[in-house]
């Protein structure tokens, strides 16, 4: 019984202890993005890895679930006989929810993963012990253009995913199922409100996201124990801690901000 | 070099971001929603508006107009007090024109129909729409033709 307890209690505040060292790494990491002023260049070399890298399995996915959503929704509104609606289906699917979700899931596997290795293996072969020994602040130089261009890169693709994803409703509603083109624009702009789902849904959203998987990933990172199972176990966290808190915070979200009350 | 190109593979990916923004702020939501406040607005006594909301549109011959941008209870008279914002481009309402709730299809959203009425007067900011009907409600429709046919039934038998 004591034992059991005991385990309880162990587990509680092995998982505190974590969530406080968390904290205070991202406020670390705050701190050091003063010094992305001085050098850009690291930022742009991020961007490019975090962000350019990810377009094409953004692409193709949302692409891909574009038209999905198109057939599942003309196969579900045809019995209505209300396709015509099927524009404002796929879009406000996309824009309150798909979108932001799906690419923050994407980019915990393709990226998210990827910042995890690296940090945990930089750990691993002591590059940043060493950087600290000269006097080179790894937050300032490692870990802080990587946190700042992937929390640029997650709206931008979530806008990217979302934007072609209506194009892939578009292309198997109107030029494949023939549904009137007109009305497929007309009732979605009738329905998609800019700042209420656009400005919610994609930006807020995907910030939120965003800070979440880069936050984890670099995280897991740096307090991966400095071993090859360490970085794999450190890696896998990243990507199961980073799909659990987009879900959980997306429906916190929803409900804050679709919400009937 | 190389920082070149990745300068301008970077440059070419935020562009992209930049342009899907557009697309969803142009293409799939509709910016003249923002205009929102420049109609100018008037006000109509309902009955009954049945499920009409805030937001809903207020069409002329089937045209959006305007908007609804406020629903209220009059507590002296219970009557709904809904406000209307019209867009000033269409400012040649005749003061008698009538507003009736009308349903997009069987199951669609509500709306607010207009039916320009004869006078040389037109509707102003503030101004009041007498003429109105209410909302059709299901349930009393089909109540009163059970008891007409009921009603019907009787003397028959």
């Amino acid at each position: 019984m004591t034992a059991w307890l005991t385990g309880i209690g162990g587990f509680v505040l092995h998982n505190l202890t974590r969530l406080g060292r968390a904290n205070l790494f991202l406020l670390r990491l705050l701190g050091a993005l003063r010094f992305l002023f001085r050098r850009p260049g690291l930022l742009i070399k991020q961007l490019y890895v975090v962000g350019v890298l990810s377009l094409p399995i953004i692409l193709v996915s949302g692409l891909f679930v574009g038209m999905v959503l198109g057939l599942q929704g003309y196969a579900n509104l045809v019995d209505f006989g209300a396709t015509s609606s099927l524009g404002t289906v796929v879009a406000l699917s996309l824009i309150r929810e798909m979108g932001p979700v799906l690419t923050a899931l994407l980019y915990a596997g393709r990226a998210g993963s990827a910042l995890t290795a690296e940090i945990g293996l930089m750990k691993a072969t002591e590059q940043l012990a060493s950087m600290q020994m000269m006097a080179v602040d790894p937050f300032e130089r490692v870990l802080a253009p990587r946190f700042l261009a992937g929390c640029l890169a997650v709206p931008i693709l979530t806008g990217i995913f979302t934007a072609v994803g209506i194009l892939g409703g578009y292309l198997v509603a109107v030029v494949q199922l023939g549904v009137d083109g007109g009305a497929f624009w007309a009732q979605m702009q009738a329905k998609v409100e800019l700042f209420a789902d656009v400005g919610n849904g994609v930006l807020i959203k995907s910030a939120v996201f965003g800070l979440l998987a880069n936050w984890v990933a670099l995280f897991e990172g740096y307090e991966a124990l400095p071993t090859a199972e360490g970085v794999s176990l450190a890696t896998t966290r990243t990507v199961v801690i980073t799909s659990l808190a987009v879900l959980g915070w997306d429906f916190l979200l929803t409900a804050l901000m679709f919400g009937v009350w | 070099m190389r920082q070149k190109n990745l300068e301008l593979m970077v440059g070419l990916f935020v562009a992209l971001g930049v342009a899907a923004f557009l697309i969803l702020a142009l293409k799939a939501s509709d910016l003249t929603s923002l205009g929102n406040d420049q109609g100018y607005r008037i006000t109509a006594r309902f009955e009954n508006i049945g499920g009409l909301k805030v937001r809903a549109p207020v069409t002329l011959s089937g045209v959006r107009i305007g908007r609804v941008v406020g629903i209220d209870l009059d507590p002296q008279s219970y009557e709904a007090v809904v406000t209307l914002s019209i867009d000033p481009r269409h400012n040649r309402l005749p003061t008698d024109s009538g507003a009736s709730i009308l349903t997009s299809g069987l199951l669609g959203e509500q709306y607010v129909g207009l039916e320009p009425g004869g006078m040389d007067d037109y509707l102003k900011d503030g101004g009041v729409i007498r003429l109105t009907q209410s909302a059709l409600v299901l349930e009393k429709l089909i109540g009163r033709v059970l008891t007409s046919t009921a009603a019907g039934d009787a003397p028959q038998k």
